[in-house]
This record gives structure tokens, C-alpha cells and sequence, in this order.
């Protein structure tokens, strides 16, 4: 929605916006810290991991990506902390706890 | 040299969004509204008027074609009634929000149930949050020369939204009224061609009515607020020029022997032709009585009503509409708003009548006025009463 890139999302006043809040910027989405919305966060305990890849097929976010080392980390900007990696997960590699702080 | 011609007034709206060369129609024959769908359908099949008609199945799906070829940079007229406004009021909504200047006409009509067709300003009222300017027109001309004005207004690159003109179903929409049309060429000059500020367009890629969580949401809707208020400077504009282009004027509020009445009535559409002739009566007998009609709802003209009302001391208002559980009439209830925090204000009396299409006459308005002066000095037990009604 941004007219500049000089402010982040949050920081733009009704001055900023275009007009009707049309977007411009293809993919600007990829800007929203959907991790706000998490409750509870997926430990990996990648001890008991198979690298099977389950987690990075069923994460409906699609924000589990596979490491160098070929092991499945979520990236915490965009996890909502769903679990459903923690119930997919055949190894039970993934633990869900509470978000403490935001 | 433009001629005065007798026409149907649904038919003169067809002729006026001919002559505004709109590029496409998509809209759902309603009563009172079916003679302006059928119209425009007949001067697209045949020729007369260059345009898509998109024959769509309802009028929420109307609204929605309407979007996207407004969106592309089309000029895009619709209309409907009652209960079709009902059933496209989500996608009213949207057509504002998204900034897509959209004319539509609005054969004000009452709403279900009991099933009426007839006339009243239920529809209008359920749409007054929509965010659209919106317009109250009481005659065929005036009619026609506001859908020109819609055009121009709405397409404006400092307003850019969708405009509504109300008028009555039935008591205007299907009179054949004496309508003066002018000529092409001087429409063509009066409404420059119509340029979105940023289309949809394959080769420059936009994204319209995208998702606004809470940390945007707020700053959209006040960008889209202070934009419908600073309209109303542009909307002025186009009266004027209209003025001074085709010698008929109109004004956000408009008097009739308004100036330094005592007591004034207020209406809004084609009831206030009648209710100029009770005041013509009132006004032979003696009687300090004026009128006013709210012409322009939305942007709402705050200035020059509290400016019309300022030396009266009774202001009485009849309401086409009714807002159940609630102060009676949604403009009555504006209007006392408007002037809550006045140091000098009228008595303001509220009245809701003509519903469904049930007739005022000069003496009916007559009693409005002789009844809502009695209120302002004695009081009443309600917050409103209602004209007409059998007890």
C-alpha cells in the first residue's frame, strides 16, 4: 500500500496510502508479520528429526524451510504457531509451548 | 439548439447516460428501475449508444461487473431499486472503498415486508453509510442534469468515487416529465473523459481491495473519509459550471422562501414539489413558513444547512424512512445532530410519512407544519409521529 518505502508497513499514515488502498508493489504481503498472531510457538528438538520434510509439506503457512544441513526450521516472522507440524510430525520433533512474549 | 421533449423519466435517465457516453451498463431490471435497465438495453442493441451491456443474474453481481469495468478505466452506469439495493449492499461498500466512480440511479422504493414496490427512502437510508455521494433529485430534469453531474463529479481525479442519485419510485421515476436535453457536443465538453488515477492494466499490475489488517485498516478508512468530505468543494464546482453552462442551478441545500421564515419544513426528494405548493398556500394566508430540501445527503453540508437554519426557531422534518427502536427518521435524526452543539438553534421537530408509496398531499403538508408547530410549543409524548397513519 506503500506510496514510499522510506516508512515500514506499520508506520504509514492515511497520507501515505494510494488511492483506495490500491497496491502497486507486487507481493507486499511477504511484509506482514503474521507471527503476531501466535499463541504458541514449534520447539524443534532436531535430535529425533529424520529430515523427512512432513513438517515443510503440511505447514500451511509454507514458512517451514529446509537448513544447509538439511534439517526443517519455521521462520517466526510468518508462524502462527497453527500446530500442525507438531501433530504431523512422525518423529515428534515438534513441541508446541506458550508464547511468553510477543 | 437544445429542445424541451415529454418523456418517461426512467427513459430520460437512459438518454442522459447516452448522451455521458458511458462504456458500460451492468444492471438487473427491478421495479421501479426495470424501464431504465430495458432503455439502455435497447440503445446498446440498438447502436445508438457505443457500450457493453452486461445482462448480469442479480444485482449484487450488477455492482460487481460494475467494479471491474470501472476499475479498468471504463465509464460504468448502473441502477436498481429496494430491495435490489438490498441485495448489492456489500458490494456497495466496496465500489467506495475502492475509489471506482460508478453513477448509479436509485428508484427509491420501500422494502420488504410486506412486499411494496411503491415508493419511500428506506433503500436510500440503508445505504447512507456506504461511503458514496449521494444526491436527491425531485423533478425529470433535475434528474437528468444530476446523472450528467454524477459523471463529472464522480470521475473528478480529486474525488474519484461512485455517485448515487436518489429519486422517488413511481412519483418521479415514472412520469412523463417536460426534460430539456442538451446537445452532445456541449456534454461532451461538460464531462472530460474519465482517466482511473491507477487502472487495472496487464502492463502496469495493481492490486485492488486487498486484505487491511488492523495496523492499515483504520488509515484507509480515514483516507477514504476525509476524501468523500472534500468532495463536496468539487461538487459545488460542477454545479456552478453547469449553472453557467445550461442556466439551471443547484445547491447542497435548496430554499423556498426559506430566507428569515420563522418556522421551516425540510424534505428531501419529489415530495417537496408538493410540499412548495402547501407553502405557497401557508405564505398567501399570512404565515411565516419556508422550505428546505436536502438535496445533497452525502457529503453531508453541514455549513450551509446550519446556515439555512439559522433564524428560524421551529424546524420541522418529514422523514421517508423509518429507523425502528430508534429517534424516528435517519435525517431527522442527522439534523438534530448537526445542530446539537448550535448556540442558536431551532425547536426541531421530527415527522416520518410516505411510506410505501403513500401519498402527502398540499393539505397533508399543511398539517405537518400546523401539528409540528403545536409540538414545538407543547411538547409530545414520542419522539416522532408518524403522518397519516390510522389509529
Amino acid at each position: 500500500m506503500a506510496k514510499t518505502k522510506a516508512k515500514t508497513a506499520d508506520e504509514l499514515t492515511w497520507k501515505d496510502l494510494n488511492i483506495g488502498s490500491i497496491v502497486t508493489e507486487p507481493g507486499n504481503a511477504s511484509q506482514l508479520r503474521t507471527g503476531d498472531w501466535r499463541s504458541q510457538k514449534p520447539i524443534f528438538d532436531l535430535s529425533k528429526c529424520t529430515k523427512c520434510g512432513l513438517c515443510y509439506v503440511y505447514c500451511p503457512e509454507g514458512c517451514i524451510e529446509e537448513t544447509a544441513e538439511g534439517y526443517f526450521e519455521p521462520d517466526m516472522f510468518y508462524c502462527k504457531g497453527c500446530g500442525i507440524c507438531a501433530t504431523e510430525c512422525p518423529r515428534d520433533v515438534v513441541t508446541m509451548v506458550e508464547e511468553k512474549e510477543v | 439548439m437544445a429542445k424541451k421533449v415529454g418523456m418517461e423519466v426512467t427513459e430520460a435517465i437512459g438518454e442522459a447516460v447516452k448522451l455521458a457516453n458511458a462504456d458500460v451498463v451492468a444492471a438487473y431490471p427491478i421495479t421501479p428501475q426495470s424501464h431504465i435497465a430495458e432503455h439502455l438495453a435497447e440503445l446498446v442493441a440498438d447502436g445508438e449508444l457505443d457500450a457493453t451491456y452486461i445482462p448480469v443474474e442479480s444485482e449484487h453481481s450488477a455492482m460487481s461487473a460494475c467494479l471491474g469495468s470501472s476499475a479498468v478505466g471504463a465509464r460504468t452506469f448502473t441502477a436498481t431499486s429496494g430491495q435490489g439495493l438490498e441485495l448489492m449492499h456489500e458490494v456497495v461498500y466496496v465500489a467506495s472503498s475502492m475509489r471506482l466512480p460508478i453513477v448509479m440511479a436509485v428508484c427509491n422504493r420501500a422494502l420488504s415486508a410486506p412486499l411494496s414496490v411503491w415508493g419511500d427512502h428506506s433503500d436510500a437510508m440503508a445505504v447512507r453509510d456506504t461511503g458514496w455521494i449521494q444526491i436527491f433529485v425531485e423533478n425529470g430534469q433535475e434528474t437528468v442534469d444530476n446523472v450528467l453531474c454524477a459523471f463529472r463529479i464522480g470521475e473528478d481525479p480529486r474525488v474519484v468515487l461512485p455517485v448515487m442519485i436518489h429519486l422517488d419510485g413511481f412519483h418521479l421515476s415514472h412520469m412523463i416529465e417536460p426534460v430539456v436535453f442538451p446537445e452532445q457536443s456541449e456534454v461532451d465538453k461538460f464531462i472530460p473523459p474519465y482517466k482511473h488515477p491507477l487502472p487495472l492494466n496487464p502492463d502496469k499490475p495493481v492490486s485492488m481491495g486487498c486484505f487491511g489488517a488492523p495496523f492499515i485498516y483504520s488509515e484507509a478508512k480515514k483516507a477514504q473519509e476525509v476524501n468523500l468530505e472534500a468532495s463536496k468543494e468539487v461538487i459545488l464546482e460542477c454545479w456552478k459550471a453547469f449553472g453557467d453552462a445550461f442556466g439551471r442551478h443547484y445547491h447542497p441545500v435548496e430554499s423556498y422562501h426559506s430566507e428569515g421564515a420563522k418556522v421551516l419544513l425540510l424534505t428531501m426528494g419529489s415530495y417537496s414539489e408538493t410540499a412548495m405548493a402547501a407553502i405557497d398556500k401557508m405564505r398567501s394566508e399570512g404565515r411565516d413558513v419556508g422550505l428546505l430540501r436536502l438535496r445533497l445527503w452525502r457529503p453531508f453540508p453541514f455549513e450551509e444547512f446550519r446556515r439555512a437554519v439559522r433564524d428560524a426557531e421551529v424546524l420541522i422534518v418529514l422523514d421517508r424512512a423509518l429507523s425502528f427502536g430508534g429517534p424516528g427518521g435517519p435525517v431527522c435524526s442527522e439534523i438534530r445532530a448537526a445542530l446539537y452543539n448550535e448556540d442558536k438553534r431551532p425547536k426541531v421537530v421530527g415527522f416520518v410519512g410516505g411510506l410505501g408509496g403513500r401519498h402527502i398531499t398540499v393539505d397533508g403538508f399543511e398539517y405537518v407544519v400546523d401539528r409540528g408547530i403545536e409540538i414545538s410549543q407543547k411538547g409530545s409524548d414520542n419522539e416522532f409521529e408518524t403522518f397519516g397513519v390510522r389509529e
